[in-house]
């Protein structure tokens, strides 16, 4: 069995984000780091490896972004991945949801997975969505939000919270998986492994490679464009405090809940 | 026709979901805007007066395809993929929801449209829809349109209010061959209750626990404190599937939406998912360690500190104060 593991460079949780007014794109510069949901896709990857209960041949990152992407991609083979697929291209940049699960699934299809795992949202944005975009692209089974899955009979039994409680779905593979933080806790990379990672095998492909039409992705093959950013209207800020001296913090909590009739 | 389709949700006992009727009762009023129509879909088991009963929130038409399993997004997608070709809708919208994502996100592949989440408000301008979605924490709007059609409106939890006007809608049956992938993920059981069952959606106060408890044992800190205080426990979505408390006392995009008149915040970082279902409570009071949390953006008052040492403290100082 293959895995093929989406994962995506989102800036760093502690820099401040903002929105380039004149591209209308979210400024990328800055520190980066792997997207923590991504995390868990790779370290369910692995626990379905060692779980035993099907031969799991290859671990595969595969990402799509602009050079420094290549990060990203480091850290996911350091956390068990045997090799990776970075699709980079110009001609990619400003491609909205609907462009980027298209140009995902390009690259997966010449991957040919057995699964696809992803983490359900990244930290700069686009939430839930990509796994089922690329589902259909690829006309796969699909889940989002995952928080178990058991391997039965070559098949995945899948948990979830949706509207009602919890669901438990049975998934024929090849299929795509999203899933959410509760699945796992991360394992954290051997120093070794992270040296390592360098040298695992790396493949960069253009879109020209993996046959996505130019007029399909990008700028050009989005099918939304953002008008307009603004603030929103603030809300008036609350008092922020440290608590140094316990007690005292204890008294202003009390004194302010008795300023609102609460207590 | 180049009018807004809207899926409406049910249980298994054929109740709509609340967000699904908003949906409707949005695509109804942009829908007279744009001079046009609002229709909803229904798949599964819906009788004839639950789908007609869909034009007392705005649809003029239900669209039902009995044959197509509630519950799973993708053959919901073929059914809404079908009547939009058959029909020329120019808009999908959605209630806030896991489905809704999963289906529009199917329905962009599938239709090559604009999809746009997390939407808190939908307007017209030059005769097309634009949904304004709030970004990077909520720290900014962004207006996004369309370019072509189908444009695919996901809302964001509770960003549309269902408004019951009156009128029945006409209902019409339709036969969809499901794709053969849809039919690779079949349900085992749908809707299961975790933990006890309890009631957090009249307490007047609420003590909202999360990660930053640190372990399931520690939520007791969560219920002393509630019990001096009158109010009950509440909890997040990380510990609900955590097994730490129960899914019933869970708040946000996949549990309840409270109001009450203080939510105490402990160890809950205050995403998105979580704010969505417990914004509008009159007094937020959160205690973190990480002055960084989001919830300090729209808290009334912020602790920044360790709980374990505050929690104990404020309860005994309360059980006092309420004693003496």
């Amino acid at each position: 069995m293959k895995i093929c593991c989406l994962v995506k460079e989102v800036p760093d949780a502690a820099v401040q984000k903002r929105i380039d007014p004149n591209t209308k794109r979210l400024d990328r510069s800055g520190e980066k780091n792997l997207n923590p949901f991504d995390t868990h896709a790779l370290e369910a990857a692995m626990q379905i490896r060692e779980g035993g209960k099907v031969d799991v041949d290859e671990i595969v990152a595969v990402t799509m972004g602009p050079e420094s992407a290549v990060r990203a991609l480091h850290k996911a083979v350091a956390l068990g991945a045997d090799r990776s697929i970075h699709l980079t291209d110009a001609s990619l940049a400003g491609s909205d949801v609907c462009a980027t699960g298209y140009a995902l699934a390009r690259v997966l299809e010449s991957e040919q997975p057995d699964l696809v795992l992803l983490g359900q949202q990244s930290d700069d944005g686009e939430c839930y969505t990509i796994g089922a975009v690329v589902a259909d692209h690829l006309k796969m089974p699909s889940l989002t939000q995952v928080i178990q899955i058991d391997v039965e009979d070559g098949a995945l039994v899948c948990e979830r919270q949706a509207e009602y409680g919890y669901d438990t779905v049975e998934v024929t593979l090849p299929a795509v998986i999203s899933v959410g933080d509760a699945i796992n806790e991360p394992r954290y990379p051997s120093l070794k492994a992270i040296m390592g990672a360098k040298k695992k095998p790396l493949d960069t492909k253009s879109t020209a490679d993996v046959g996505i039409e130019a007029s399909q992705v990008g700028e050009e093959g989005s099918k939304t464009q953002v008008l307009e950013i603004a603030r929103p209207p603030q809300k008036e800020a609350g008092e922020v405090f440290e608590d140094e001296d316990t007690n005292e913090t204890v008294e202003k909590i009390v004194a302010w809940l008795d300023e609102r009739k609460l207590l | 026709m180049a009018g807004i389709l809207v899926y409406a949700l049910h249980d298994d006992e054929g109740n709509f979901n609340k967000n699904s009727l908003g949906a409707i009762s949005e695509a109804a009023k942009l829908a007279g805007e744009l001079g046009t129509e609002a229709a909803a879909v229904v798949v599964g088991d819906v009788s004839d007066d639950a789908a007609a009963g869909l034009g007392a929130y705005g649809a003029a038409k239900v669209h039902r395809c009995s044959s197509a399993p509630e519950g799973l997004a993708q053959p919901i997608v073929d059914v809404m993929a079908k009547v939009i070709a058959d029909n020329g809708f120019s808009y999908a919208l959605f209630g806030g929801g896991l489905l809704g994502f999963e289906i529009g996100a199917g329905l962009t592949a599938r239709l090559n449209g604009g999809v746009t989440m997390e939407v808190t408000a939908v307007k017209v301008a030059d005769g097309k829809l634009v949904a304004e979605r709030p970004v990077l924490q909520d720290s900014a709007i962004v207006d996004v349109g369309y370019v072509g059609e189908p444009g695919i409106i996901i809302g964001r939890l509770n960003a549309f209010d269902a408004n019951e006007t009156g009128g029945t809608a006409e209902v019409e049956d339709v036969e969809v061959e499901l794709s053969e992938w849809s039919t690779q993920a079949k349900m085992r059981t749908r809707g299961e209750q975790r933990g006890a069952d309890v009631n957090i959606e009249d307490a007047d106060i609420l003590v909202g626990g999360g990660r930053g408890l640190g372990e399931k044992d520690n939520f007791k800190l969560a219920e002393e404190l509630a019990e001096v205080l009158g109010g009950a426990v509440a909890a997040t979505r990380a510990v609900v599937d955590a097994g730490w408390y129960p899914y019933a006392a869970q708040i946000g995009q996949t549990g309840k939406t409270v109001a009450p008149k203080l939510y105490l915040a402990a160890g809950i970082s205050g995403a998105i998912q979580h704010k969505v279902g417990m914004q509008s409570s009159e007094n937020i009071l959160a205690i973190n360690k990480d002055p960084n949390a989001p919830i300090f953006e729209f808290a009334d008052l912020g602790v920044v500190g360790d709980l374990h040492k505050i929690m104990p403290k404020l309860t005994d100082a309360i059980r006092a104060k309420r004693g003496g």
